[in-house]
């Protein structure tokens, strides 16, 4: 996984709660068996819209998506981050966002901020004024600031740790091979199988 | 202090556990579908990884599968190389596979419980959010992403992040025209698409109690509809006569252990959640949805909502793009909202008892002119089921399309899809924009409201057929 430590860029403001998965990336997708080439599947819908804030050139190239609350609820798609790594974001902020979509966010070294709805106003505004403010999330200090804005976010110390450091997750849980061991040959036998291993 | 259901369930399945770390559980059970698993097959490849338990995992395909023509190749090439891909893994990695045309094939969360592999107390995990199903039968149960899925093909455990406990306790008796649907669309538009992020939500009181176990299914399907990680029900007499006899149920001396252990899975008295909702049972009626969130319903007896009428700013700015998306109007009554197609079938409503929910309204009826019904039933079983049964004759005498089993036009990855502008109403479980087709506009609804409302074309309940009576054979 690629490692997080801190992004400065510019902010797409996309005002809209309940973004979920299935506007993130439609399922015909979904067929896709690689994890790139989805970036152009990203908001694929509201890309049709000229007026889509992706489509406006003060937009391209901006970094940091900021959107309203409950983003990537819905379907546990991870391409949903895929795209959106794909197209170039590297950091989501939203008041809420759901729990899977967080996870897989996670697992792949995009930062998704939780930030309160006033601050998300206060992004969006700053955007829409100068779309070329550049603004820093900075996970070394769980920071993001920028012109006018400062920000304080949490993230659970063992989450910051695997991303700051990049970590594979399954290298991380096969130091434990004895414990899962252990633990299998401990459950009962009325636990049902597939087949025969 | 006592325990919750959900908190004993995480208890039994703890590997290891160090402060400051998310636990590491053990995953008893792990279902995999074509879409979500090929990137994590790859991933065990390049690291020249195994799968670790091949005796706990299973496969099916079940979201890119075509409904018609099963014994032609699949027209889409795209589609077909996702399920080759995932035939090619199963046999590469040795894992149980149910492939299209195969007795057992069908929409995952359809299948695992029907041959008996979905047991209360289990941790259940598939790369699909409707994972949360298995809740039904007091399993711990959750969908999860792709890199979660290679992390338990790899190592059969995954870490996990606390998580909070709600209730909702559901009292005092449905009314007879409600369903499990009906109920799962009021919890969702009460607390809120985001309302139950964090928590894993257990479903109590009388009117959950009384419920069947297919209908109990519908109600933990849509958990995640509500932001939850999972949804539960305690097991009861009702949960072991279902899981009883089914091809992976414990048998002789396992299966009294089993239900000795199974008896404890109850949230003791003096547990505390963390948050508690409390519904009125009696005071439910059929509901929709009219917005493009599961959370934007309100009984098919109310009008269309105003969005001025939300306080919430964000909730009254969803409402109008939901309205202009819909193409409904502010104080249009739902009933007058037409339909031009049904579709009956998902991991939500595509179980036999929703099949004969609906035939009961459809039998001797048609379907209106204009509209198209699709019914789909969630796997090979529930159709050889229905066709005993002959709810495929009244289906198809009603003027319904009677298909094969699969995701169908829930998710729309295979030719079923809304054209742009199409309305439907759907047993599934989600109205999102484009969900069901690129510009299709969708409405959840319950097997019955579904069938009224291909009788008359419009939204309905079995209710508002008294001017449609059903034809008696003379």
């Amino acid at each position: 996984m690629e490692a997080f430590t801190t992004h400065t860029g510019r902010v797409v403001p996309l005002r809209r709660s309940n973004v979920d998965t299935d506007q993130i990336i439609p399922a015909h997708w979904l067929k896709k068996v690689t994890r790139d080439g989805f970036e152009d599947g990203l908001f694929e819908a509201w890309r049709k819209q000229d007026d889509f804030v992706l489509n406006q050139k003060a937009y391209k190239g901006g970094t940091v998506l900021v959107a309203g609350e409950d983003f990537g609820t819905g379907s546990s798609r991870e391409h949903a981050v895929w795209a959106l790594q794909n197209y170039g974001f590297k950091a989501v902020i939203s008041p809420r966002f759901a729990d899977i979509f967080r996870g897989n966010s996670l697992k792949n070294g995009l930062l998704t901020v939780v930030l309160p709805q006033q601050t998300v106003d206060a992004l969006w505004a700053l955007a829409e004024s100068d779309p070329s403010a550049e603004v820093t999330v900075d996970l070394v200090q769980r920071k993001v600031f920028g012109p006018g804005v400062e920000a304080a976010f949490e993230l659970d110390e063992n989450a910051r740790w695997r991303l700051l450091e990049g970590l594979d997750d399954i290298s991380l849980t096969l130091k434990n091979d004895d414990a899962i061991s252990a633990y299998e040959s401990g459950r009962p036998a009325f636990k049902p199988l597939t087949q025969q291993a | 202090m006592g325990r919750t259901l959900a908190e004993k369930v995480w208890e039994d399945h703890v590997v290891t556990r160090a402060d400051g770390e998310p636990d590491l559980l053990f995953i008893d059970l792990h279902l995999l579908h074509e879409v979500t698993s090929p990137q994590a097959f790859d991933g065990l490849r390049k690291n020249g990884r195994q799968v670790r338990r091949t005796d706990l995992t299973i496969a099916t395909e079940d979201h890119n599968t075509p409904t018609i023509d099963i014994d032609k190749p699949v027209a889409d090439p795209v589609s077909r190389t996702q399920l080759e891909t995932l035939r090619k893994n199963c046999a590469d990695f040795g894992v149980r596979l149910h492939p299209l045309g195969d007795v057992e094939q069908g929409v995952v969360h359809v299948v695992g419980p029907q041959l008996g592999l979905t047991q209360p107390g289990m941790t259940v995990v598939c790369g699909d959010s409707h994972t949360s199903t298995h809740g039904a039968f007091g399993a711990l149960a959750f969908g999860i992403g792709t890199s979660q899925v290679e992390h338990v093909l790899a190592t059969q455990t995954l870490p996990m992040a606390p998580f909070r406990t709600m209730a909702v306790t559901v009292n005092g008796e449905l009314p007879e025209d409600v369903t499990a649907k009906d109920l799962i669309l009021a919890v969702i538009a009460k607390i809120g698409t985001g309302g139950g992020q964090g928590y894993v939500i257990e479903y109590r009181g009388e009117a959950v109690e009384k419920l069947s176990m297919e209908a109990r299914m519908t109600i933990c399907n849509m958990s995640i509809e509500a932001g939850a990680r999972a949804g539960m029900i305690a097991p009861d007499a009702t949960t072991f006569e279902y899981v009883r006899g089914r091809e992976h149920a414990p048998r002789g001396a396992d299966w009294d252990a089993a239900v000795e252990y199974w008896k404890t899975l109850r949230t003791d008295e003096d547990a505390v959640f963390d948050h508690e909702v409390v519904i009125d049972g009696g005071e439910l009626a059929p509901f929709v949805t009219w917005g493009t969130n599961p959370g934007q319903g309100a009984p098919l007896s109310a009008s269309v909502p105003d969005p001025a009428s939300f306080e919430d700013e964000g909730a009254k700015v969803a409402a109008e793009k939901a309205l202009e998306y819909m193409g409904l109007r502010a104080g249009q009554p739902l009933r007058e909202v037409g339909v031009d197609t049904v579709f009956v079938g998902s991991c939500t409503n595509g179980r036999i008892e929703d099949l004969r929910s609906a035939a009961a309204v459809l039998q001797g009826r048609q379907v209106a002119d204009g509209t198209r019904m699709l019914v789909v039933p969630g796997s090979v079983r529930v159709s050889l089921q229905a066709v005993e049964e002959g709810l495929d004759k009244i289906f198809t005498e009603a003027g319904a399309e009677w298909r094969h089993a699969g995701c169908s036009m829930c998710l729309g990855m295979n030719p079923d899809q809304l054209k742009p502008g199409e309305r439907a109403a759907s047993t599934s479980n989600r109205n999102f924009e484009g969900r069901q087709g690129k510009g299709g506009r969708t409405h959840l609804v319950s097997p019955q409201v579904a069938a009224a409302t291909a009788v008359l074309g419009r939204l309905a309940s079995p209710a508002d057929l008294t001017d449609v009576p059903a034809l008696v054979e003379a």
